[in-house]
């Protein structure tokens, strides 16, 4: 690699706007022929805007793009593959009803006579590509059923099916095993050598060591810092990313650590987790930590009883609720914060006063008709509690930034008065201070002797927030650690299952 | 290890699929010759040749529009235009032909097929450029095209004295015992289904319905598709419209009134998933010919109109709940499999 050699692609001040939430700006990055670049960043930093904007999935709304030095405008992700920008996105792209080799060469398959789809070719092509990443699967099988890590060497392959000169990587490696990964990069060894551009995201800070020359870091939506891997540290890398002291953003108070409000037994979901089993006491925050797609959030839904279980127990204060019955997990005093907040937390489209009194309706009614001003009356006190940002309470709760949106979805769970709150992901997408808001409002709950069960990819807030650490792994517990024991080489270690192996 | 074993296990999961998609088209060919027997028992008269050309020919006109509306679903749309496009080609065909120096029918043929492919492209634009539900944008045209065709008409009929003798023909005829409009539908149905199935546009398509944002990811022009797929149903529908005039003979503004349920109902009912991404045309023409066929034989047994009616809404129920059953013990199957990989 020479220094001087014309970036591949490029971007120059690029910035990108959602609504009121700036995602991305300062967004300066450079990828020359036969570089690996890591690019580094907590969740919510802005990494993940940046990929989208280089793969012409949204449009920058300022600054320059550039490929092989030239100006260029994505319009879309055709656009970038056309640009030879292949790229690995981290939420799932495939097709669950088509073959798993139709998933990789969509849009690009081998053509025969009269421009008919060549099925032989087509399947012959994909199970070289299986080869070269070391992995069996069947090209012909539908896509539909496939575990996550199967899904992401399909997501793999579909990014190698063409002769990629930028190729970029969004977590490619967050549900892969140890062989696997190392396929992977003598994947990526070798496009390096052929000149291709690579842009690598990871939270694994051993691979990022491993395989990249440089790196980038993001912070709050901006670049802050761009160097070469040999001249950093795994601390400073970290220091950098987080960009300030852990100890006062997570400031969990000790609490008085009663009886057991949760116990879950021998809880399975065929295909998803396995066995599990754990308690959560009163006053306690108990994290559920692990790689996405290890089967955290599923857990959650199964005790909040969203999904039915196929075998095992929930005991809540002693009483076991019946599976697959939220309104009984409610009743118990189960609140549930889901991690998909736009989706699954708030009607988006309602007023923040509706969202707030969700669920409450019941006690709110005079008649069967709901009380407009009693709902006001309890969305203007939780408001105020939780120092809920807004302009009226009739606004669309839509209209809000994350953090406030957060913020109404815990109130509609507060106002339950719950004795176990739930809560995935608590502070995806939202800014520093209001993270930091969320945290003290979790560990003041707790310090009321309410039991906490949080589900966090954040390293840095399972340290800082947990009493208890419960790690999984593929769908099953690996291991529990003390707040004391808890370090982020222990919990990575149990959750990439390298204890499993050891013991 | 657990690899070593994958491929004899995905082997197995794609035999089960395989054998649930023949599954899906044998089952509908298996209800309709049962459906046909019990009716000769009780009818013998119903299984002679001419009885069993006329289901052919019955079935030939829906055939070719779920065929059209195939492609639409599959990208997890509808279209409900379709029999007020239908209307207003079969008009204009009747009109331009009815007239004293009428121009030859098979260019009739392709301006009723370009009329329909416009409609199609306006549902189209509204939907990808316009952003608007397909749902809301093609029940608004199942009106609107409606009102064209009596605004046209003007309260006019065509009849088919008018009409020339050669065009009436392609309704009637037969070419080696085999009715013309038959033999149409099946090249309509072969030619689309083929596309569908073999071809880079068609299998986007299916994508597209499996995952609309995955397409889009994965460098698929989804608005250009989806238009596309909207155009050639239009089209379809458009030749659809020549050919009921060619059939019938007389044809006002009420042409082909609610013939979008039944367009839908048949494509559903061949296995064709509402919500995209799965079934076939040769499925859904199989669909529309099950359904023309519980018709007739139900009009030979001499049951009331109201249990015809109440039979396909039954025949429809019973073939959501099974391709529902059957999606989910599919589903289940792949999730337990995958799960001993797993373990």
């Amino acid at each position: 690699m020479t220094a001087a050699a014309q970036p591949r692609v490029e971007l120059r001040d690029a910035a990108k706007s959602y609504g009121a939430v700036r995602a991305l700006r300062d967004g300066n990055l450079a990828l020359r022929p036969g570089e690996v670049r890591a690019l580094m960043g907590e969740n919510g930093a802005g990494k993940s805007t940046l990929v989208k904007v280089l793969g012409g999935v949204v449009r920058r709304d300022a600054g320059e793009m550039l490929v092989d030095g030239a100006p260029v405008d994505l319009h879309s992700p055709h656009d970038a593959r056309d640009a030879g920008i292949a790229v690995i996105y981290q939420e799932p792209t495939l097709f669950p009803d088509l073959s798993i080799a139709e998933n990789v060469v969509m849009g690009y398959h081998p053509l025969g006579a009269l421009k008919r789809i060549d099925r032989r070719a087509m399947h012959r092509r994909v199970r070289e590509l299986m080869d070269r990443l070391g992995v069996r699967l069947d090209p012909e099988r539908p896509v539909r059923g496939l575990s996550i890590a199967d899904q992401q060497i399909v997501e793999i392959a579909k990014a190698l099916s063409f002769d990629a000169r930028v190729l970029i990587m969004d977590e490619p490696t967050a549900a892969l095993s140890g062989p696997e990964v190392e396929r992977l990069f003598t994947v990526v060894r070798a496009l390096q050598e052929h000149d291709a551009a690579i842009l690598f995201i990871s939270h694994r800070l051993d691979e990022v060591f491993t395989i990249c020359d440089t790196v980038t870091v993001m912070r709050d939506g901006a670049v802050v810092h761009d160097a070469r891997i040999a001249d950093m540290t795994p601390d400073e890398m970290v220091r950098r990313m987080v960009g300030r002291e852990l100890s006062a953003l997570f400031p969990k108070q000790d609490a008085q650590v009663g009886e057991p409000v949760l116990r879950v037994d021998g809880l399975t979901r065929e295909g998803v987790f396995f066995d599990i089993g754990f308690e959560v006491r009163a006053g306690e925050i108990v994290a559920l930590a692990g790689l996405v797609g290890a089967g955290r959030s599923e857990v959650a839904r199964a005790i909040f009883g969203v999904d039915r279980p196929d075998a095992g127990e929930v005991h809540v204060l002693g009483t076991r609720l019946p599976a697959g019955t939220p309104k009984a997990a409610m009743r118990a005093g189960v609140a549930f914060v889901p991690e998909d907040r736009r989706q699954q937390g708030l009607v988006l489209d309602l007023s923040i006063a509706r969202n707030t009194a969700l669920t409450r309706l019941g006690s709110l009614t005079r008649l069967g008709l709901i009380r407009r001003s009693a709902e006001h009356a309890l969305a203007r006190e939780w408001g105020e509690r939780l120092q809920l940002k807004f302009h009226r309470l009739e606004d669309p709760v839509g209209t809000l930034s994350g953090g406030n949106q957060q913020k109404v979805v815990l109130g509609k769970w507060l106002a339950t008065e719950p004795r176990l709150l739930i809560i995935d992901e608590p502070t995806r997408g939202i800014d520093v201070g209001t993270k930091a808001e969320v945290h003290r409002l979790m560990s003041e709950l707790a310090g009321r002797g309410v039991a906490v069960l949080m589900i966090s990819s954040e390293l840095p807030e399972v340290l800082g927030m947990a009493d208890r650490v419960l790690v999984m792994h593929e769908g099953r517990l690996t291991g529990e650690l003390s707040r004391a024991e808890a370090d982020e080489e222990s919990v990575v270690r149990l959750a990439t299952g390298q204890i499993e192996a050891a013991s | 290890m657990a690899a070593a074993t994958a491929p004899a296990e995905g082997a197995h999961a794609r035999r089960l699929t395989e054998l649930v998609f023949r599954v899906r088209e044998l089952g509908i060919v298996a209800a309709l010759v049962l459906l046909i027997a019990v009716t000769a028992i009780l009818e013998p008269r119903f299984v002679e040749t001419d009885s069993l050309r006329n289901l052919a020919v019955n079935a030939s006109i829906f055939a070719i529009l779920t065929a059209g509306q195939t492609l639409v679903i599959v990208t997890r749309n509808v279209d409900l235009s379709v029999g007020s496009v239908l209307g207003l080609s079969a008009f204009m065909a009747g009109d331009l032909l009815s007239s004293s120096d009428a121009l030859p029918w098979p260019v009739v043929a392709v301006l009723g097929m370009g009329l329909g492919a416009a409609c199609g492209a306006f549902n189209g634009a509204l939907v990808t450029f316009g952003q608007v539900p397909a749902l809301v944008v093609t029940l608004g045209t199942l009106y609107a095209f409606r009102g064209l065709a009596f605004l046209w008409t003007d309260g006019r009929q065509v009849n088919a004295e008018t009409l020339p003798d050669s065009f009436l023909g392609v309704g009637t005829n037969s070419v080696a015992g085999i009715p013309i409009l038959v033999i149409i539908a099946v090249a309509v149905v072969l030619v689309v289904g083929q596309w569908l199935r073999d071809f880079r546009a068609g299998r986007e398509l299916y994508a597209i319905g499996s995952n609309p944002e995955g397409a889009r990811l994965a460098g698929v022009r989804s608005d250009r598709r989806v238009f596309t797929a909207f155009v050639l149903a239009g089209a379809l529908a458009g030749l659809g419209g020549v050919l009921f005039t060619a059939r019938f003979g007389t044809v006002d503004a009420t042409a082909g009134t609610g013939y979008e349920l039944t367009v839908i109902a048949a494509t559903v009912v061949g296995g064709v998933a509402i919500f995209g991404g799965q079934g076939s045309v040769y499925g859904a023409a199989l669909g529309a010919l099950l359904l023309g066929t519980i018709t007739s034989s139900l009009i030979v047994l001499r049951v009331e109109a109201f249990w015809q009616q109440a039979a396909i809404g039954a025949l429809l129920l019973l073939a959501i709940a099974f391709d529902r059953f059957v999606g989910l013990r599919v589903e289940a199957a792949l999730r337990r499999r995958s799960a001993r990989r797993a373990a």
